[in-house]
């Protein structure tokens, strides 16, 4: 179910001292099964891009079509869309809410229309799906750890089977441990699942080894949009807004420098690994 | 939707108003508040409202700021009017069914009454959005300081005042987020009868709450660790000081004041 922006504006408190353009111009199609990571500086109309995929921000001009569906239109299931592209908000916090895990996970399908049992069904599911063991299931959700409550946060949207799921920094504050796991797990879960996902994320390091595709955002206009090594070819340009590529293109592109044959199109360690290796004529 | 509320909050902007000293932005809505309930007739009336607008003109925020709180009390608005219409009792009856009759009376009372709250709300937004809680704090704590003599804990009062009003945005954004958050998977907020509704309320109310507190005893070490012990012997870094402009600001008010009492006695 492709969606696709066409010319998406969007202006937060129109008319007053506020006013602040947001969004300009954004045109994109988004494919099945695409695994894209989105990001930009604080304050590039990240956060109010992904808001715009289930239609919590409606666009001051411009369409969205999910499917072949303007979602503005005005008989157009938005609870449907929102069931169907999961959207995780960057804090667990801000919807964690009931007295077990369980039943919080709950939440989502039983908006759906699903009978109880379903529901359990689908929650039981999801969280063993994020790796939450069965001991938990029944305890406040308010007791558990940062990264924990992310997975449960996860699992409530996982639960509703969206097609689409958007993670809004699903990484920030979390230990390199968790980080890692967090990521695998998602990552797993387009694999198996085939699941478009789009991941908005500070870390290049991560978009670099996750993603086939990277749109960066800057001043609320779509800066690039290509494959990771396309978009970390502009490294240069990158920095000028307060972005970077990863630390390996950086160390690639200095052993060229100083003299040495390698190829500068690196993004990950283990790229990185094989063309230093093949330096030293090694097959890794 | 949530961004409507304009009462707290401050309009950036640099013109006189915003530059007068607190105090006197706090003792003038006073004398204004005053003055809508003692003006009498037409005169009365204009100048009122030449100095309301005057305070706004001068003032530079938008109109359609000021007006924004107005929606808020609609109904009271409404109620008032019809109350006043229909139950004044008076000589000239313009329209009369059952117990009710509208009179010349009523008609004039209602019309002042709905002008008088108008401009209650307008004037008193003039002061919230011309002035930071942190400086309207600061002049209550200065104004109100006199009653510390008879152990009114006059500081500790701004202090709550000022954490209040700074917290007032933060949470109305935190509001927000939350809702889209629980939208997100689903929830409605805005069909169902009074009882699904207040019970879809839930998945709002937790998280803000818990997110509240969480805050609030942040707050409460961030602050003991600058070793906050309360108002004794405590500084100010902008010590609240009168200017030229601050006493010709004085000065108008007295006269606009005497103005209004002088009308009322003729």
């Amino acid at each position: 179910m492709p969606i696709i922006f066409d010319k998406v504006n969007y202006v937060y408190s129109k008319g007053t001292a506020y006013e602040k353009q947001a969004l300009k111009n954004i045109s994109l199609k988004i494919e099945d099964g695409q695994f894209i990571g989105i990001i930009g500086h604080t304050g590039s109309g990240k956060s109010t891009l992904i808001q715009h995929f289930n239609g919590l921000i409606k666009a001051t001009s411009g369409a969205v079509y999910f499917n072949g569906r303007d979602i503005y239109e005005d008989d157009y299931p938005m609870k449907e869309l929102r069931t169907k592209v999961g959207l995780v908000f960057q804090y667990p916090e801000h919807q964690l809410f009931e007295t077990t895990i369980f039943d919080d996970v709950c939440f989502g399908p039983i908006n759906q229309g699903l009978s109880k049992n379903e529901a359990g069904l689908r929650a039981f599911e999801a969280l063993k799906n994020v790796g939450i063991p069965e001991s938990l299931f029944y305890q406040s959700p308010f007791d558990l750890s940062g990264g924990q409550k992310r997975r449960v946060a996860i699992a409530g949207v996982l639960a509703m089977k969206p097609e689409v799921l958007i993670l809004d920094e699903p990484t920030a504050g979390l230990d390199p441990k968790g980080r890692d796991e967090i990521l695998d797990l998602i990552e797993k879960m387009h694999r198996e699942r085939k699941i478009t996902v789009l991941l908005v994320s500070h870390s290049m390091e991560d978009v670099a080894k996750y993603v086939q595709r990277m749109i960066v955002m800057n001043n609320g206009e779509i800066m690039y949009d290509g494959t990771p090594k396309e978009v970390f070819r502009h490294y240069k340009e990158l920095e000028a807004v307060s972005l970077a590529a990863p630390q390996v293109t950086y160390l690639v592109h200095e052993l060229k420098e100083h003299g040495m044959d390698i190829g500068l199109d690196v993004t990950t360690v283990e790229e990185a690994k094989q063309q230093i290796l093949r330096l030293f004529h090694i097959e890794g | 939707m949530l961004r409507d509320i304009t009462l707290g909050q401050y309009y950036p902007a640099d013109s006189m108003i915003h530059k007068l000293d607190p105090r006197i932005k706090l003792m003038g809505t006073f004398v204004y508040i005053l003055s809508l309930f003692l003006f009498r007739g037409v005169l009365g009336f204009a100048v009122v409202t030449a100095a309301l607008f005057t305070v706004v003109y001068l003032s530079k925020v938008p109109f359609s700021y000021m007006v924004k709180g107005l929606k808020a009390i609609m109904i009271l608005m409404v109620i008032t009017a019809v109350f006043n219409l229909i139950l004044t009792p008076g000589d000239h009856v313009l329209f009369k069914a059952w117990i009710f009759q509208v009179t010349i009376e009523g008609a004039k009372n209602a019309a002042f009454m709905l002008v008088r709250l108008i401009y209650l709300i307008v004037g008193t937004s003039i002061m919230t959005l011309t002035t930071t809680p942190n400086q309207l704090t600061d002049g209550l704590e200065k104004a109100l300081m006199p009653l510390s003599k008879i152990k009114v804990p006059v500081h500790a009062v701004a202090m709550m005042m000022s954490i209040a009003l700074r917290f007032i945005p933060i949470l109305i954004e935190e509001t927000d987020i939350i809702m889209k958050a629980q939208m997100a998977r689903g929830a409605d907020f805005e069909s169902g009868n009074f009882i699904k509704r207040v019970k879809n309320m839930v998945p709002l109310l937790v998280p803000l709450f818990v997110s509240a507190f969480r805050r609030a005893d942040d707050l409460a070490m961030a602050m003991e660790a600058r070793c906050y012990t309360g108002g004794r012997g405590r500084t100010k870094m902008k010590p609240l000081c009168y200017a030229k402009k601050d006493y010709a600001a004085y000065f108008f008010m007295a006269v606009y004041f005497v103005g209004i009492m002088l009308l009322r006695m003729v």
